[in-house]
């Protein structure tokens, strides 16, 4: 079916309506009794939780504490994610060498989920601060490898052939060549890096016996709280959307700034 | 110093079977401050010809040589004008140019004279802190050419640098290359396929059959535009029309049409 394009309005219109559909349908569910309210929390109760939390601590913190000790833990394993990723990809992108050691090891990496890391982060890195960063890492590091390495890899070929011709050496041609080069890839894989990172933080914070909240998740799940768990579960929504409304902006500055359309 | 030899060259894409022959026993000699554009159907090798002298390609057997020595690697004493421009869409117009320089390693102040001399040889000058993608077509050719002058190289390779420009932008560049060149002659292998531009711009013009690529016949242009004084002329129309350019230009059409399936240029 072919239709015309949608304005601003109506499309915040369908929007809502789409989220007002699914409260509604959540509300009749939880409300009607069909569901049991141990089972799922209706919306009220859980927008008053998410409300109390706010300024009441559970398991030891209020819900911006525990998300502030979850922001720090995902930025570490991000930082580190894009610190070791981005050069190696760039340099897998330049030497053939490299490229065909490492590709074949990361390709099996890759498809094992952060999560499944649990027992071995707990064992290598402990439960404080090294483990749950590993955990986020797992997740956040794939893409930050794989895009800045296709970036480098499919750069414009005359560019190279051009900067090669002036005669550049080789850690020039990688920084000034190759890195300006893949950054639109990089700035795409640093998002969804970011994005699993953030979906890796509940695996990641099973393991922590302090603050975070995936902690107070685990910790409600204990003592069968539902509406605080879905509290943890919307806070993990909103603050993921937050992270990505803020990088594609980033992202849409640069690519102006380069030149590059849209 | 700066002459350029093709010594029975042979180039083959492929391997095996399934080799494809794209230039076949190529002989020519660029002597120093020589001007040769080569000029053939589209695909019989030329842009082959020149990626070879600048160390993108190897010949598959004979030899390319330099100075008499032998082409192993790209290097800043071949410099290339690509057709697209290449220019780095990051780096500003004064970055662009600079670049060569600072990977030879040269003390600032000298750089900036050499740049500075290079944005007024080509009027770049009101956009020397601009990014390529704010200039047109001519301006970004320009900034490729001062790239390219500014390393003072022994030879400048241009693959169709003004294919990619409108009509009008191109005959304003050429009649600047022909300045630049006359000025101060360096050795130019010049790729083409508009028969006047090779015409008009060049000392000798070799003309290539289609593949795989031979070289067909090598016309000496320089005698002629000397003895019918071309050069004063300013304007590119008024040299275009002379008899001893219309005689030349229609020598080269023919020569072409004569290759079969010539279709375009």
């Amino acid at each position: 079916m072919a239709s015309r394009p949608l304005g601003l309005g109506e499309t915040l219109l369908l929007g809502l309506a789409g989220l007002s559909s699914f409260i509604g349908l959540w509300s009749f569910l939880s409300l009607s009794g069909i569901v049991p309210a141990q089972f799922l929390p209706g919306p009220l109760d859980v927008a008053s939780r998410f409300w109390t939390l706010l300024t009441a601590p559970f398991a030891g913190a209020t819900l911006p504490a525990h998300l502030a000790s979850s922001f720090q833990r995902y930025a570490y394993g991000v930082l580190l994610a894009a610190m070791i990723g981005i050069p190696l990809g760039l340099l897998m992108g330049f030497f053939r060498l490299l490229d065909d050691i490492v590709t074949p090891i990361f390709d099996g990496l890759r498809f094992i989920a952060p999560i499944a890391w649990v027992p071995f982060a707990a064992l290598w890195f402990g439960t404080g601060v090294g483990g749950p960063i590993m955990i986020i890492f797992a997740g956040a590091f794939p893409p930050c490898l794989i895009n800045a390495y296709r970036g480098a890899r499919f750069v414009e070929p005359r560019l190279v052939e051009a900067a090669r011709m002036l005669g550049t050496p080789s850690s020039r041609m990688i920084l000034e060549v190759l890195l300006p080069a893949a950054v639109p890839s990089i700035i795409a894989g640093l998002r969804v890096s970011a994005g699993l990172g953030w979906q890796s933080l509940v695996g990641a914070e099973l393991i922590v016996a302090a603050a975070g909240v995936g902690f107070m998740m685990v910790q409600a799940q204990g003592s069968v709280q539902t509406p605080t768990v879905m509290a943890g579960m919307i806070a993990i929504g909103l603050v993921g959307m937050l992270i990505d409304v803020l990088l594609r902006q980033g992202e849409g500055w640069l690519r102006r700034r380069r030149g590059l359309e849209s | 110093m700066g002459s350029i030899s093709f010594r029975n060259v042979d180039k083959v894409f492929g391997q095996g079977t399934g080799g494809v022959k794209a230039l076949d026993d190529i002989n020519l000699d660029i002597a120093d401050k020589e001007f040769v554009a080569i000029v053939g159907p589209s695909g019989c090798g030329k842009t082959t010809c020149l990626r070879m002298v600048a160390g993108f390609e190897a010949a598959s057997a004979g030899s390319v040589l330099v100075n008499g020595r032998p082409v192993t690697a790209p290097g800043p004493d071949r410099a290339v004008v690509f057709q697209q421009f290449a220019l780095f869409p990051w780096k500003t117009v004064r970055e662009n140019i600079e670049l060569g320089l600072r990977n030879k390693n040269l003390p600032v102040g000298e750089r900036s004279d050499l740049v500075a001399s290079a944005l007024k040889l080509m009027n770049l000058e009101t956009h020397v802190d601009a990014f390529p993608h704010q200039l047109s077509g001519g301006m970004q050719q320009r900034v490729a050419i001062a790239r390219a002058y500014v390393l003072d190289p022994e030879v400048l390779l241009m693959d169709e640098p003004f294919g990619a420009l409108d009509a009008q932008t191109r005959v304003v560049m050429q009649e600047e290359l022909v300045r630049l060149a006359r000025h101060n002659p360096r050795t130019v292998l010049f790729i083409t396929h508009a028969v006047e531009e090779a015409v008009y711009l060049a000392d000798r013009v070799a003309i290539m059959t289609r593949r795989p690529g031979r070289i067909k016949e090598v016309l000496d242009i320089k005698a002629v535009r000397e003895r019918e004084k071309w050069d004063s002329h300013a304007r590119i129309e008024d040299v275009m029309d002379l008899e001893s350019f219309v005689h030349l230009r229609t020598h080269i059409w023919k020569s072409l049409r004569e290759e079969k399936g010539f279709k375009d240029v």
